[in-house]
């Protein structure tokens, strides 16, 4: 008898650690962005720029997202500093002209409509309550993509159970419409979906 | 900010049916605005995808007599007892309590078209095929609104795309009210004729609210009480008595309608 509960609890024991650990590791591939950037620089005092200075909301209400190359080689038409990820970054992409294929953690699926202009501006919402105080990072972190879906983990957010243990992970449609609720917004399925 | 102040619209469509010529430039409009995709080889005119539908109807009379209307059809926003909102098992229908549109959320619907029975005016369409596009011709989708694929039902929502696109532009501005201009749907805005008016019923002073109390202004078939938001406008008896019929679905039927 005791051994039966010794074979069902390995096996048990077993079954949890595939499902929590291996399956997570499994579902997820990891991608490196092509460049390295460090937001702790451009944000920080040296340079001194706000999310808005790159991530801005234009009159007609559209968000511009990650910044093209243009807005880039404003600065960098040349080597500005000594990191290796800026002379990549300027020999590869500037000279040549070419937009960088960056990985972008925040993608939503084509149904999802979000509106910047509606959440930071009316909404008064920081960048951070959602993306998480990345202003402050020095590397870029690997994207992590599922290989199902195709989105990025930042969707379902990092811990697979969907236990958050900060208010910015995860944003999917229940991390929405939990704040919405909160706040007492719009709840109609088409305020959010296209 | 006071969530208060947010008002609740019932957008509406008033068309006038004297006016139009019937030239197909709302159905085209419409069908590049909402990114429904040309129709695939074996499409025929009961499987194919058409948001809006025009109806050619004559009053049966012989030669110098005889007269032609045409009737442009879409979802009629029906604000009660809404026929496609009561039958759909998945709640992937609903009326937007903001805005009085009903929407459709192609992602939850499962197929299985019990609304496209229920739908008293054929409004609504059933995807057979996945949406496929000419070459390069994907490159000119609207972003704004997201294709739907193969085994979902679809329709018109009045181009909601736009009003998200409104919304935007007002709160870029720090408002949560809607500049009106701003959202006018796709057919409304081809329309060469200016046949087709749009925007709050619930705002008196709108073209529409104006419209829809008009003498010329009737619903079709009003006798079932769904409130829909769309009116139709016209002085000749014969297509206003048309409004109590069902229109029927191949032309043979209506031309002798």
């Amino acid at each position: 008898m005791q051994k039966g509960a010794l074979w069902f609890l390995s096996g048990f024991g077993l079954a949890l650690l595939i499902g929590w650990y291996a399956f997570p590791q499994l579902l997820y591939r990891s991608v490196d962005q092509p460049v390295q950037f460090s937001h702790a620089v451009h944000a920080g005092e040296a340079v001194g720029m706000t999310c808005d200075g790159c991530h801005a909301v234009s009159d007609d209400g559209r968000f511009a997202g990650i910044p093209t190359l243009e807005q880039c080689a404003g600065c960098h038409v040349d080597v500005l500093g000594a990191s290796e990820a800026e002379k990549y970054f300027v020999e590869e992409y500037v000279r040549q002209e070419r937009e960088v294929p960056w990985h972008v953690y925040a993608r939503q699926p084509d149904n999802a409509h979000f509106s910047h202009a509606d959440h930071v501006k009316v909404g008064e919402i920081a960048c951070e309550r959602c993306h998480g105080p990345h202003g402050t990072s020095e590397t870029l972190r690997p994207f992590e993509e599922n290989r199902i879906t195709g989105y990025s983990r930042d969707i379902w957010g990092v811990n697979i159970s969907g236990v958050k243990s900060n208010p910015w992970e995860g944003m999917k449609m229940d991390d929405c419409v939990a704040c919405h609720k909160e706040n007492n917004r719009r709840s109609a399925c088409l305020a959010c979906h296209k | 900010m006071d969530q208060t102040t947010v008002k609740k619209s019932r957008y509406g469509m008033a068309i006038d049916l004297d006016r139009c010529t019937g030239c197909g430039a709302c159905l085209i409009a419409c069908a590049v605005e909402n990114n429904v995709s040309p129709g695939q080889p074996k499409v025929n005119e009961r499987n194919g995808t058409t948001w809006m539908r025009v109806f050619e109807v004559q009053d049966g009379r012989p030669f110098p007599d005889a007269q032609t209307a045409f009737i442009p059809m879409m979802c009629q926003q029906c604000e009660v007892e809404t026929p496609c909102v009561s039958v759909c098992p998945q709640n992937a229908v609903e009326v937007d309590p903001e805005t009085g549109i009903v929407g459709q959320i192609p992602q939850r619907c499962l197929g299985c078209r019990y609304c496209m029975t229920a739908c008293p005016y054929h409004a609504r369409y059933y995807n057979w095929w996945d949406p496929k596009w000419p070459d390069g011709m994907e490159k000119a989708l609207n972003p704004d609104v997201a294709p739907r694929m193969r085994g979902v039902v679809e329709k018109c929502n009045f181009c909601h795309g736009r009003l998200h696109e409104a919304r935007a532009r007002a709160a870029a501005q720090g408002s949560r009210q809607i500049n009106p201009s701003d959202y006018i749907p796709a057919c409304v805005e081809a329309c060469p004729v200016q046949a087709i008016a749009f925007g709050d019923l619930n705002d008196e002073s709108t073209d529409v609210a104006l419209l829809a109390r008009s003498e010329r202004a009737f619903r079709f078939l009003a006798r079932l009480g769904t409130e829909t938001k769309v009116y139709y406008l016209s002085g000749r008896d014969w297509v206003r008595r048309l409004a109590d019929r069902e229109l029927a679905r191949s032309k043979k039927e209506t031309l002798h309608g």
